[in-house]
């Protein structure tokens, strides 16, 4: 239908032509801010004291936006907001769920946790150099990736998070970081350009890239429309920044070589994010597809699991050996999704949880360590439950929580998810959850034994920097984790419900698809 | 049209992959390059190529007058060009760097951050 000339378009149709309420602001307020409060750490670089007390100020707030768009999901429903006035599916829409607001609080907290860790962590040359720009820069990458509602949009917070965490991996310039970061950087790369093929091909097929858009163009797609190519293209792509078992040899190759405070907030985020975009793109947008690909993803899982606690059993370095147990813990996430249903996603969730908060804390944890002993070889240090009491207690918590022992919070996911997989067909995978929590509590238990409770080898001299007393910004970020980790290990339910809701919301995404779309599509 | 393009795509795809998995950083840095062009090219045919006009709408009318070229494939593709250039860049330094300081452009025998014979966790309590 044309319209003649001067006749009046119908623009309502396709733009936003009332303004933006206030309140709606706060969707990308967990994205501006980092990214401005990143940009005046840079112009600072020369006050480099000055940089830690905004970048805490800064993610503090970010925080309790995020805290507060949390709420207001649970309360509202999904809230929405378009960039550029332009209407879903044609503008860019930031969509935030009961999952994304999740996953982006508690990713907030970790980058705080982090931050805090920094200011006795990172010396003058690494902050000139940018770590505190670099940090926000990530941390606004990664709420990007929680909070937007476009695929395209996904790829571009991807690589916000990737290039500022190339920046954090190799800061400071020591071989060892270089040669890290080589291997980190070609196969991230890669990883991303996967997803970016599977986007180029997923336009072709459906012709649109906004998520709501996407789900009810999927489910209307004729019998035989080439998804399953698609959704496996997915399943590589976010499966390799996951850190899932064949495709995840950057992550041991780079972990371990910057400093402790990179690899603290790396092992919380980074592969998690992988994980929550396969949560997204399998569970809501291509759910046939999932059920076909459930069996793959179940023996993945179950190898993520058992390997990376096998490989954390041969490490002689702690920090290597908790890179392992990272790769260990995406194998639950896995086997929730492979599962499916309200139960198993919820699980997954659960654990992401846990896992991004516990997973931080043991790395804060070890950069203790090393300050004291100047390294963390094991046999090379000992005795340290003497020489630091109350840190050693807050080690052993985590460890807990880790492999999985109650009442630490990472008892409950594996009891939701154990107890998913009995439900359903899956007993064998059950029987690998358990397997590999045993394992993962070996390694765990020999590090404590070795490192902690035995005494200290004969003519060990600690050659850390400062004595035994932990500072007091690590003992905040470390304690504020293991607080939680206590918390949500002691009342679990809370937050099992809000997973249970996020996985509710995933599963049927009615009222997802309606904020996006408030007059029907 | 899509057709050629396809083979194109396929032929870029084809030689990115075997650069990739070079041993030398030098050639796989070739092969990332390649591979973003691939990509970009794909995501241009997905988006059907026609012989158009530029997607403008005249000044006095309210619609394109015919058909036009689909603008979007265009403005996502020039996103990826522009991080995908900067991340060559980025990788550009870093191999230049890692020469430097390992002495080698073979990623096989960069092995300071994995030591080949790394010591084992003691035995025993």
């Amino acid at each position: 239908m044309a319209l003649g000339a001067g006749e009046a378009v119908d623009l309502a149709k396709a733009m936003n032509l009332a303004a933006t309420p206030l309140r709606d602001w706060l969707v990308i307020v967990p994205v501006v801010l980092p990214i401005v409060a990143g940009a005046v750490c840079v112009m600072l670089r020369n006050a480099w004291r000055l940089q830690p007390i905004i970048a805490i100020a800064v993610l503090i707030l970010v925080a309790a936006a995020d805290a507060t768009l949390l709420a207001r999901t649970l309360a509202e429903g999904p809230v929405v907001m378009v960039m550029g006035r332009w209407l879903p599916p044609f503008g860019i829409a930031f969509t935030v769920d009961a999952l994304g607001a999740l996953f982006a609080l508690v990713a907030a907290l970790v980058t705080l946790a982090g931050a805090l860790n920094g200011i006795v962590d990172i010396g003058e040359k690494r902050r000139r150099f940018g770590f505190y720009p670099f940090l926000l820069l990530m941390s606004a990458g990664v709420s990007g990736s929680f909070l937007t509602g476009d695929l395209f949009n996904l790829y571009v917070w991807f690589e916000v998070l990737l290039i500022a965490s190339f920046g954090l991996l190799v800061l400071g310039g020591e071989p060892r970081q270089v040669d890290g970061t080589v291997k980190y950087g070609f196969l991230n790369l890669i990883a991303t350009t996967l997803f970016l093929i599977a986007i180029g091909y997923l336009y072709g097929l459906v012709g649109t890239l906004n998520m709501a858009d996407i789900a009810l163009k999927v489910r209307a797609l004729p019998e035989g429309a080439p998804i399953a190519t698609i959704a496996a293209l997915f399943v590589v792509a976010f499966g390799m920044k996951a850190a899932a078992f064949p495709v995840n040899a950057w992550l041991p190759a780079s972990y371990h070589t910057p400093k402790i405070t990179v690899a603290a907030v790396f092992a919380g985020l980074l592969t998690k994010v992988g994980a929550y975009a396969l949560l997204r793109v399998l569970v809501m947008l291509m759910p046939a597809e999932r059920v076909v690909l459930a069996d793959l993803i179940a023996v993945v899982a179950a190898l993520t699991m058992l390997t990376g606690a096998l490989f954390a059993l041969a490490q002689a370095e702690i920090r290597r050996a908790l890179g392992f147990l990272v790769i260990s813990g995406i194998g639950y996430i896995f086997a929730g999704l492979a599962i499916g249903g309200t139960a198993g996603l919820s699980g997954a969730t659960f654990y992401a949880v846990h896992s991004m908060l516990a997973m931080s804390a043991a790395y804060l944890a070890v950069g203790a360590v090393e300050r004291y002993a100047g390294t963390s070889m094991l046999g090379e240090v000992g005795g340290l439950w003497r020489a630091m009491p109350l840190f050693a207690a807050l080690f052993l918590v985590v460890s807990f929580a880790i492999a999985g022992l109650p009442p630490f919070s990472g008892f409950w996911p594996k009891a939701m998810l154990v107890s998913a997989a009995l439900d359903g067909e899956w007993p064998w995978l059950a029987a690998a959850m358990l397997g590999a929590g045993f394992l993962s509590t070996l390694a765990l238990g020999r590090i404590w034994l070795i490192a902690f409770w035995k005494p200290a080898p004969a003519g060990f001299t600690p050659h850390g920097a400062a004595g035994a007393s932990v500072p007091a910004a690590t003992l905040a970020g470390l304690g504020g984790l293991t607080l939680l980790v206590v918390v949500i290990g002691l009342a679990p339910e809370p937050l099992a419900a809000l997973a249970r809701r996020a996985a509710a919301g995933l599963i049927d995404p009615a009222a997802y698809l309606n904020a996006v779309f408030p007059g029907g599509r | 049209m899509e057709t050629g393009f396809t083979f194109a795509v396929a032929v870029f795809f084809a030689a990115s992959f075997y650069l990739l998995m070079s041993r030398r950083i030098v050639r796989m840095l070739l092969g990332v390059a390649i591979l973003g062009n691939a990509t970009n090219l794909l995501i241009f045919t997905a988006g059907r190529l026609t012989r158009g006009s530029p997607p403008v709408i005249p000044p006095e009318a309210s619609m394109p007058a015919g058909a036009i070229a689909n603008p979007l494939p265009q403005a996502l593709i020039l996103t990826a060009i522009v991080i995908s250039f900067s991340f060559f860049a980025f990788l550009l330094v870093l191999a230049y760097r890692a020469n430097q300081e390992t002495g080698h452009d073979d990623v096989d025998a960069m092995r300071l951050a994995e030591p080949k014979h790394s010591p084992l966790p003691p035995e025993g309590y």
